[in-house]
């Protein structure tokens, strides 16, 4: 997910180590993401929050600058907007400015689809503003198949403008998948030309992330071809805290956050005011509380199940492995959505121990995200992989409640 | 470059939020974060511009951490959390 962007830090000998302190938690999240809303004008075949439709109960333009100004309040200097696609809320501009009025940053991911030459120069023109492009493909092929056809040239007409507008630094999002991992250079190429900054995130089994997840998600070999990637290029892209698992291939740690920091410095507000403790965690087992009952902070601070988070975790499978000090066991929604338990071996362990894992899980048993906004379409995304468009049985509580309605 | 001699402030464009551990800044302009590891260093941050010089903004404490505490308000200069005053 999103860490911080980069940090520094003005140590003195006897403290412990960062990584240490954030396990306590933070008095106000750092890598805070806030879904606007469910609504998108795509459907991409592995949406971390299954969106699609609007979710009639989403926060009003009101409700949403009171959070704000909670934010302002709690010293939460930033936040990562994003949904669905933010920008097709009519009132998106209005809360950006009205955010960054009250000294809360904002960078908005985007497909791309609002950012005219216009927007653009707005962009360019406002403080504490900064745009992400998700991008999936270096190539339209690669990129529509998952993101739907268009969607290449959407995000390139995108980046164009913020470009001309003199926009610099801005964000190119790409998931990797085992589709792009060989255009690593490509991406890298595409970044430099628009001199933007590439972000690399790794694909979780999250919201319609799981159904593709089988398919789309590195091999061991491609882990390697991403770790040796990073070791090369690791200060030029930004990762959050997306490959501290590969940590245990090599006795370099690479850049980025390197903890699992859900509910401790990483939290999620999904657009109808749900708080869970991360953004590739939306599922009642990771759900603290909603800003609609006494406010954000009132969660983050006392909610049972952050601070149950904020203990020191055991790493129960993991901790007779000599990498654990390095990889941390991994990411918590990736075992979580794939079946396997919390305090063991990631999905993608790159000792194996995750395959062997998995191979025990029934997969009809796994845990369903707790929102589904999916459109009808978003089952042809997976057809254009070449996947099977169902590839599990649908149940009763894989349909959203709102289904229908909006 | 840092110089010890010389007088610091917090930059104008940086917020300090207090946390268990110290505290986090944050720069509005460069949009990074910094954290302060001890309560003792965000403390002498704040007192930066109660002193003619970095160097005696740390001369209460003993020789070893004089240094050490110098060396963290050289990387918060370096990140421009604090701007010669
Ligand atoms: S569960 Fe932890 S490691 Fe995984 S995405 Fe969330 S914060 Fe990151
Ligand atoms: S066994 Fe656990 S700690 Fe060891 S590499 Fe695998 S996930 Fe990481």
């Amino acid at each position: 997910m999103n860490a911080p962007l980069k940090t520094s830090t003005a140590n003195t000998s006897e403290v412990l180590p960062l990584v240490e302190q954030f396990k306590y938690g933070l008095d106000s999240p750092i890598c805070l993401t806030w879904e606007w809303t469910y609504a998108c004008n795509l459907s991409c075949a592995h949406c971390l929050s299954a969106s699609g439709r609007r979710d009639p109960d989403e926060l009003s333009t009101d409700e949403i600058k009171a959070v704000i100004d909670e934010l302002e309040r709690m010293q939460v200097f930033y936040v990562n907007v994003g949904g669905g696609e933010p920008t097709v809320r009519p009132d998106f501009w209005e809360l950006v400015a009205y955010a960054v009025e009250h000294n809360v940053g904002i960078k908005f991911s985007t497909n791309g689809y609002r950012i005219d030459e216009e927007h653009a120069r707005w962009l360019a023109a406002t403080d504490y503003v900064d745009v992400q492009i998700s991008l999936d493909g270096a190539t339209p092929e690669v990129n529509d198949a998952v993101r739907g056809p268009g969607s290449y040239d959407t995000a390139m007409a995108a980046m164009a403008n913020l470009y001309a507008a003199g926009m610099r630094g801005f964000k190119i999002s790409v998931v990797m998948t085992s589709q792009n991992i060989d255009q690593l250079d490509e991406f890298k190429r595409i970044a430099d030309g628009f001199e933007a900054q590439l972000r690399i995130t790794r694909l979780r089994p999250s919201g319609r992330g799981a159904d593709v997840w089988d398919e789309l998600h590195p091999s061991a070999e491609q882990q390697w071809t991403i770790y040796r990637w990073l070791l090369d290029h690791g200060d030029e892209v930004l990762t959050g805290d997306s490959f501290f698992h590969l940590n245990a291939l090599g006795s370099e740690p690479l850049p980025g956050l390197n903890l699992c920091g859900a509910g401790r410095v990483v939290c999620l507000i999904d657009p109808v005011g749900d708080v869970y403790a991360c953004p590739f965690a939306i599922h009642d087992a990771f759900h603290g509380g909603n800003v609609r009952e006494a406010g954000f902070g009132a969660v983050w601070w006392d909610s049972e199940l952050f601070n149950e988070l904020r203990q020191p975790q055991t790493g129960g499978a993991c901790l007779s492995c000599s990498a654990y000090d390095a990889c941390q066991g991994g990411c918590m929604a990736a075992k979580f959505f794939t079946g396997l338990p919390l305090d063991g071996p990631d999905p993608e362990c790159v000792k194996g121990h995750g395959e062997a894992a998995l191979a025990e899980v029934d997969a009809e048993r796994t845990p369903r995200p707790a929102q589904d906004h999916s459109k009808p379409s978003a089952k042809q995304q997976q057809v254009l992989l070449g996947l099977p468009a169902l590839r599990r049985p649908d149940r009763a509580c894989d349909e959203s409640p709102l289904a229908g309605m909006t | 470059m840092f110089d010890p001699d010389g007088p610091y402030r917090l930059s104008p464009n940086v917020s300090l939020r207090p946390e268990r551990f110290g505290a986090l800044a944050y720069h509005f302009g460069t949009r990074k974060l910094s954290f302060m590891k001890t309560p003792q260093l965000v403390e002498i941050v704040r007192e930066l511009t109660r002193h003619p010089s970095a160097r005696s903004a740390v001369s209460h404490l003993s020789g070893a951490e004089q240094t050490s505490y110098l060396k963290a308000l050289a990387s918060l200069a370096h990140a421009g959390m604090i701007v010669p005053a």
